[in-house]
This record gives C-alpha cells, structure tokens and sequence, in this order.
C-alpha cells in the first residue's frame, strides 16, 4: 500500500515543497506565506491543533514531509474560512489544508483512527455504493465504528431519537436491507471514477 | 531714524467686546502703557481694521504698534506690518476663551486682560525693527562633498534649480558604492525584478552639467566662514589645492560596510562566506552567466543570513537595523532564482523589514521559488566544499542546519561621518594641557575629518547616535547643528539608494534655502525669514565663554581679545546665547532680556490680602504657546491668575526674568519647553536642555530669598499637549494655592 508514498518520495527527492506544490490542492501557495501567524491566531480551534496552518507551511519548506503529512492537524480544521478571511497575502489556507488531508489519506500516512478522518471514509463509502447516502446504515456504521460493545451503547442511547424518526416517516427500517439507490447509478459510477482517473492524474497517484 | 510714535489697536471681535471692558483697556493702555495712540474696532483683522492701521503708519507716523486682539500665532499674515515693530496682545486664546465662563470670574478676566495689554504696551517700548543682516557678494554656489549616488543626485538637483555646483569625490571617478553593485533593489512598478544602478549614466549627466564642477582624486582641506560665505580649500591627491567659496555645503560621504571579518563565528573571512557586497562582485564577475565562488565552482545553493553584526544587544557590533539589508538580500536571490529557478536561495531572517514597495519585491520573489526562513544563525561553517548554518528555527523552535556551496552576510551600514565632536573636545582639552599623546591623536583625527571646519566647536558637524551625522530627526530630519551644512543619505542614517536620492534631493532644496535666506540677511530654519540677530555689548561682557561653548548651532567664535565672535550666518536666532549671558550683555533688536523683562515688570501684582497669586509662564513659542493657544481654542479653561509670555526657546531665558518675577511679587514661575535628551524635540536641539540645566541650578537663588523650591516650575510640553497644559496650570495654581503666597510681595 505504501507505494504511492515510496513513488512520489523517490520522485521529488526530498523535496517536499515541490511535492506539495505538484499534488496539494492549492499547494503552489505555500511559498507565499510570509509566517506573519494570523491565521495560527484567527482559528477557533487553535488551541486543538498540533500545528497551526502558518507552522505547517515552515515544516513544508523545511522539507518535514512525515510529519507533515502524518499530523492530525489538518484534520482539525472545521472550514470556518476565518483564515482565508484574514491572511493578508491571500492564501486560500482552508484549502490548502483540506488538501493536505486528502494527499495525506491517499498515500496512506494520515493518522488511523482519526475520528475526522474515519468519519470521512465511511461517509465517502456509504455515499457511492447507491449514489446517495444510506442514513440508518452510515448512523450505525458510526455508532460500530469503535467496536461491537460500543457501538451497542450508542445506538441504545440515541434509541429515543431513532425511534422518534421512524414515527415521524423520517427513518426507514427496511434500508437496513441494502436500501434504494439513485436513477442511473451505473451513470453515477462512471462519472465517479472519471473523477478519480483525472485527480489521480493530478496528484501524481495514477498507477 | 526718526522719531518713534507708539500706538495701541484693541480688536473688539470675536467676543472680546463683548466679554471684556474695552474702554477700561483703552484707558490702561494710554495712561499705563503709555500709548501716544489708542483705537479700538470691531473687526480689526478686517481690510477695514487692516487699513486703519496701514493708514496711522503713513499719516501719524506711527513706528511701534501693539495689537490686542488675538493670539501671535492668529493672523499673522493680515498683521504683518514690515516698516513697524509690532507686539502682540492675546485677549482672544489667552484670556477670554480661557478664563471660566460666569459673572463671578468677571472680575479676574479682566485683570488678566489688563496685564496682558500692559505687558503688550511695555514690550514695544523695547522693540526696534530689526535690519536684517545683508552682506555684500553673498555666495550662492553649493559644495557637495561626496560623489555617490547621493551627491551627484544632490548636486544634479541643485545645478538643474540654477545653482553653481561644487563637487568634491574623494576617489577617482563617480558613483561610489552603487559601482559595485550588478543591480539594484527596484524602484519602479511593478516592483518585481532587480532594476539597472544607472550609476554610470548619472555620473556622465553629472560630469557634462555644465553648472557643475567636478573635483576628484579631491578633499575638503579647510572649511571657515559661514553661510553664504564659506571659504573652502580643495586639496587634490596630486598636491594641488584650489580655493572656492561657496554659500552652503551638502555632506554625503555614504557608508561603509561594517567588516564581515568581525563575525568569525558566522564564517567572516572564510572564502565561501562572503558579505552583501562580496556578492555583488561576484555577481559582476558573472556578468549575468551563472555566478561561482573564489575557488569557480558554480553555486547551486546559497543562504543569507540577515541582521549579521546587526541589531546586536551584546554591544560588540552594531546595535542598529541597517534597514536596505532584507531588500538587498531578497534582490540578490533573485540574482540566482531569475537565471536558475532550480538553485536553492534561502533568506534566514529574524524579522523581515522591507519598507516602501518592498513587500510586493519580497511577494515577487517568494513567487519566484525563494525560501524564506525565519532563524537566528549561530554558526556557520566552511567546510571547504559545502558551508554549514546552524541556526534556530524560530517558528519551529529547533535547532536545526542547513547547508549551501555559499552564505552571504548581511553586514550593516557604518557611516562616513568623519571626527566624532565628543572625542574631539576631550583630545583638545588634553593636548592643550601638555598631554603628547592627545596632540598626536587631534592631528590623527584631523586627518580623517570630512569637512575640516575651523569651528571652535571642532572640524565635523555633531555625531548623531551611533555615528551617524547630525541630523533633527523626530521633527526636521535633514535639519543639523551647523547652518547652512547638510547631511544627504546613508551618512544621516541607514537607508537604501531610493531613500539616499530622496534624501539628496531634500538636502539640495535645504541649501538652496541657505543661500537664499543667508543672501538677504535672514535666519534659516526654523525661524525663516527673521531679520533679527544677535547683538553684544562687548564693553560690558567679561568673557566668561558662556555664549560660545552654549550655542548649539557653533555660531559664535572668539576672536583676538577672547571677545565672541558672532557668525550670524551661522545663527538660528533661539536666542540661547541671551538666555546664557551672566551680564545680559547679548540681546536682538526685537528680543532681549528688557522686552521680556520690561512685560514681567509690567503685570499688576495684587497685594497679599487681595488673595490673587500671580504665576508667570514662559512658554517656549515653538510646542508650549502653541498648546496653550490650542487649550483656549477648544475652550479648556485654566487659571485666571497666570501671565504667558511667549519665548523663542526655553534657551533664550535668562535667570534674572525668574529671580525678577519672583522679586518683585510673583509667587510662581512656570517654563514650559520642549523635549529634552536623546529624543529632544527643541527646534534648536539643545536650547531646552540648557534651560533645565540653568533651573536645576537656580535652587540656592530661591533659597537666598527666602522662597519655597516649588516656586520656580520646568516642565516639558509637546505641541499636542492642549489638555494636558491646562491642568498642569491648574494642578500649578493649586500647589501654589497650597504653599501660601509670596511674601515678596510689595517690595518690588
């Protein structure tokens, strides 16, 4: 699995900039930030993160490419664009960040387990098997996703607002059963994965 | 002259009729002061009131004219009155929109409006119109010494204006510093690319001017005289001297690198760690091909390390930011980044300062792939093949290293300033007592004079802090402590070429100003345009030196019989020499100790059982009359019981009006100057601190009279301080209120 990793490494020979301005989204900013920090100090949660956006731009250009990518920092963010808002050399930081999760997941070194991170995944899987999301099996995937024992726990605690949806025809059992999909669904894979061809083009991922 | 006939104008405008008993001033004015001619009108400032005074000048022979209207500083062009001598009274900002509103403050209102057109009528009675001072074959011609960038941009300035140039370059040819360089910082949108130095072609405008003479291989041998007329002898490398005389002189001998051989620990002196300017060569070499180190392999990595010797605590190198060192660097990488994207330039800074248009000169080449890191270098080593930075990453906060085939030091700026006044009166005064060694060091100093002033104040202008030349720079930078000489560029501070020609050209307009105002007899700033100058009587002066060694502008010399020797040309007219004599002897034909003097005596001073104190405050006219005027503007109220007198500066007071005022009743005394210190704000750079100086001395005078220490009162006042001088008066009157009144009073 680590190959997309070893591929892209051996390619910018430690150069991460380089990397990161080839296959970020957005990442060719990154040599414009002029670390005046406003970003580290405008995030609301700043305090949660192990690396504010203006530290890893340094660690980019000090070329510390796992700890880079291996940080939960990026998944942190909550996308509220005050950032974006306020950087006075006009980085798109919300996006590059979101980037930098993204490269991280698919060349395999973002951190396991990652709540964000984990949630993302079963949203993403959920969603393109019927090209629309399944509610009552992505809610217990979540509740599941720590284990059997827990998972029970949870969905025994949301029972009264799950049994409250159902009531109200908001919630439907019978999706346990596979559940419905979209019109033309094979339409919808078939765009989904000439997404993914022309991005892994992008990224410098296509095999 | 003829005859002098006095009259009094009371304007009634602007609610002084209606607050104040105009009749009882006329009254005053005629039977006190003493007025041959009394008017009032309504609106004196009017083409109307104007022309009323205008006429009793051509018909009645009036000379000296005191107007009681509205403050000096109000009106001055409609009361501008050139063939009489005029004072002024400040019913308007010094009293009525002053004193408290109310029937109850009537009475102390109008007291202090009598006062104030007593005071008015007793300050003619001592004015005389001063004559100016005009020489014959005053010179206009400028000297510039120095044929950098600055010079010749200075001296292109003023031959362009009209004015005959002199220019003085120590080396062989024009252009200094800016002939090393391969480029320059950009100066022009869109701010992205290093520009051509157009040094060259300057120098050949500058060269072919023909207003211009070039003296080169050349340097300034003796400077005497004054403004408008100093006398200059040009020694040439080859033993020739010319004599010039030239009306105003522009110093820009530049800078010099501060010497990476004194930063062993950041690589100086190593062959591949070079300085900003050892680049700059390298680059030259290069000539626009790939650029290669002393030992000729191609540099594909380099690092700069800024702020080296620079903004350094530790006192062994140069505590100040040279300013011109980020953009200078950031424009070197690029030497690189521009011919190949794919070398590695990093810029290690601790804070980058890129003033002007430098952030879009720092965007371009972030764009342009370089590195910006932000590290304090601790080491950097040389190994031959690859140099070594170990430095702290200061956003990441480790320590860490990097390496490159090449680091560039960012040196700072040393100035050119020549002898340093300091050491200079300290060699002086040893050499004169017999000291051998501090003989031989004066003519070792001498040597590295720039000017070679025969000053009695010693052969350069003053030194700035940290060596820089003089320079007035929170409030008039291009301003110096001797008239008529201006320092232009990296000599008055750190700055880059588009600064230093900017700065050229501020110079060349401050000489043009010289010579124009020293070739009609009139001061220079900051009292432009005054006719007055300084008068002795030497008969009764006993030589004591005072006037000479106090004059911040060196304006006074000793002549044969050790008398003083005033330059006038050379004089601001603050009037700090008056404030020094011991023996009054100094005074100016519109300001002297008896126009002052003459106005403290004049003030009514109530007797003790009245309970109506009497504070004097002499105001610096500068920031303190100012500010009081301002207070009365916006209608802050104060005391009723003072009586301001403007003065020129807190210099040109002499102790004998304080012992005076206190003598005769006063039972305070209030002096309200400007800044003092190392950032001073006194238009005259040290007249305020002299003033503090003299006060803090004037203790055991109050002790012999029997009076309280809190009796005499210096404070500094800025400009801006309108509300705060209000209360300092009334916290003053309070205090006053608290120690009891003068039991002076009666005798005076």
């Amino acid at each position: 699995m680590t190959t997309a990793n070893q591929t892209a490494r051996a390619k910018y020979e430690n150069d991460f900039l380089k990397e990161v301005e080839a296959n970020v989204e957005e990442g060719h900013w990154v040599r414009m930030c002029m670390q005046c920090g406003v970003c580290a100090g405008s995030c609301p949660l700043g305090d949660a993160w192990a690396h504010p956006p203006q530290k890893l731009f340094m660690m980019i250009r000090a070329g510390k490419r796992e700890e880079v990518l291996s940080s939960d920092a990026m998944w942190m963010c909550t996308s509220c664009y005050n950032c974006i808002v306020r950087c006075p050399r006009k980085l798109p930081i919300t996006h590059i960040v979101h980037g930098l999760a993204n490269y991280a997941h698919r060349l395999g070194l973002a951190p396991k387990g990652q709540p964000t991170r984990q949630t993302a995944a079963l949203f993403w899987n959920n969603l393109v098997k019927k090209g629309r999301v399944n509610e009552l099996k992505f809610s217990l995937a979540l509740y599941f996703k720590d284990g059997f024992g827990q998972g029970i726990k949870n969905a025994l605690g949301m029972q009264a607002v799950g049994l409250g949806l159902v009531k109200a025809k908001r919630l439907n059992p019978m999706e346990i059963l596979g559940g419905h999909g979209i019109e033309n669904l094979s339409g919808f894979k078939a765009m989904i994965d000439k997404a993914r061809e022309i991005e892994d083009r992008k990224k410098g991922l296509a095999g | 002259m003829a005859d002098s006939k006095f009259a009094a104008y009371i304007c009634t405008g602007c609610g002084i009729g209606d607050t104040l008993d105009v009749p009882m001033l006329e009254k005053i004015a005629q039977k006190e002061g003493k007025m041959a001619l009394v008017k009032s009108h309504p609106f004196l400032c009017s083409t109307d009131g104007v022309k009323l005074i205008e006429d009793d000048i051509a018909n009645e022979g009036v000379t000296h004219l005191c107007i009681a209207a509205c403050s000096r500083r109000a009106k001055v062009e409609a009361f501008r009155f050139p063939a009489a001598a005029v004072s002024r009274a400040n019913l308007r900002e010094g009293v009525i929109w002053v004193v408290a509103e109310g029937a109850e403050h009537d009475a102390v209102r109008q007291e202090m409006a009598e006062d104030y057109v007593r005071m008015g009528c007793a300050e003619i009675k001592k004015m005389k119109v001063p004559a100016g001072n005009v020489k014959e074959a005053s010179s206009k011609k400028i000297l510039v010494v120095g044929g950098g960038l600055s010079g010749m941009t200075a001296a292109l300035a003023a031959a362009e204006a009209g004015y005959a140039v002199t220019l003085v370059e120590k080396s062989g040819a024009l252009g200094g510093f800016a002939n090393n360089l391969w480029k320059r910082v950009p100066f022009a949108a869109p701010y992205a690319d290093a520009q051509p130095v157009g040094a060259a072609e300057l120098a050949a405008k500058v060269s072919g001017h023909a207003k211009i003479k070039v003296h080169l291989n050349a340097v300034v041998a003796e400077t005497s005289g004054a403004p408008g007329r100093f006398a200059v002898k040009i020694a040439q490398e080859s033993g020739g001297m010319t004599d010039d005389v030239c009306g105003a002189i522009i110093q820009a001998t530049g800078f010099t690198p501060y010497d990476p051989a004194r930063l062993p620990e950041l690589g100086g002196g190593q062959p591949n760690v070079v300085d900003q300017a050892g680049l700059e060569a390298l680059a030259k070499a290069a000539d626009g091909g790939p650029i290669k180190r002393a030992d000729g392999k191609e540099v594909k990595s380099v690092v700069f390390v800024q702020c080296a010797g620079q903004r350094d605590a530790s006192g062994q190198h140069l505590p100040y930011c040279s300013g011109h060192c980020c953009a200078t660097s950031i424009k070197q990488a690029t030497y690189f980044k521009d011919r190949d994207a794919g070398i590695n330039a990093v810029v290690m800074y601790q804070d980058l300062r890129v003033p002007g248009m430098g952030e879009d000169f720092y965007r371009s080449a972030q764009d342009k792939g370089v590195t910006f890191v932000k590290g304090r270098a601790a080491r950097v080593t040389d190994g031959g093949g690859a140099c070594k930075v170990d430095f702290k990453d200061l956003i990441l906060d480790e320590d860490t290293s990097i390496e490159a085939d090449l680091v560039v030091l960012a040196t700072g700026q040393v100035p050119n300033a020549g002898v340093n006044l300091d050491e200079w009166t300290a060699t002086v005064t040893a050499a004169e007592s017999g000291d051998e060694a501090a003989k031989t060091r004066k003519d070792e100093l001498l040597k590295t004079s720039v000017l070679s002033l025969n000053y009695r104040q010693g052969p350069d202008m003053p030194q700035f802090k940290y060596g820089f030349a003089d320079s007035h720079f929170i409030c008039f930078p291009y301003e110096t402590r001797r008239t008529g000489i201006y320092a232009a560029g990296p000599v008055r501070r750190p700055m880059d070429i588009l600064q230093a020609t900017e700065d050229a050209t501020g110079a060349a307009l401050k000489a043009i100003q010289a010579v124009e105002n020293a070739a009609r007899g009139r001061a220079a700033h900051p009292r432009v345009g005054d006719l007055s100058y300084p008068v002795a009587r030497l008969e009764g002066c006993t030589q004591c030196k005072r006037c000479t060694v106090e004059c911040p502008f060196g304006a006074i010399d000793e002549d044969e019989k050790r008398f003083p020797k005033f330059n006038e040309e050379r004089c601001r007219r603050c009037g700090t020499c008056m404030g020094a004599c011991p023996v009054r002897v100094i005074s100016f034909e519109n300001y002297s100790v008896d126009t002052v003097g003459s106005q403290i005596k004049a003030v009514n001073i109530p007797d003790e059982f009245e309970e109506k104190p009497r504070i004097l405050i002499l105001a610096c006219e500068n920031d303190a009359y100012p500010a009081l005027d301002m207070a009365g503007i916006q209608r802050l109220s104060y005391s009723a019981f003072v009586r301001a007198i403007p003065v020129r500066c807190l210099g040109s007071v002499n102790t004998i009006w304080i012992t005076d005022a206190l003598n005769s009743g006063y039972d305070g005394v209030m002096l309200m100057g400007c800044k003092k210190g190392d950032d001073y704000q006194c238009h005259f750079v040290k007249g305020s601190e002299m003033a503090f100086y003299r006060t803090s001395k004037i203790d055991d005078t109050l002790k012999q009279l029997g009076l309280e220490p809190e009796r005499v009162l210096s404070l500094e006042v800025a400009i801006t301080d309108n509300a705060r001088v209000a209360k300092l008066i009334n916290d003053y009157a309070e205090q006053i209120n608290e120690i009891g009144l003068s039991p002076m009073k009666g005798f005076g």
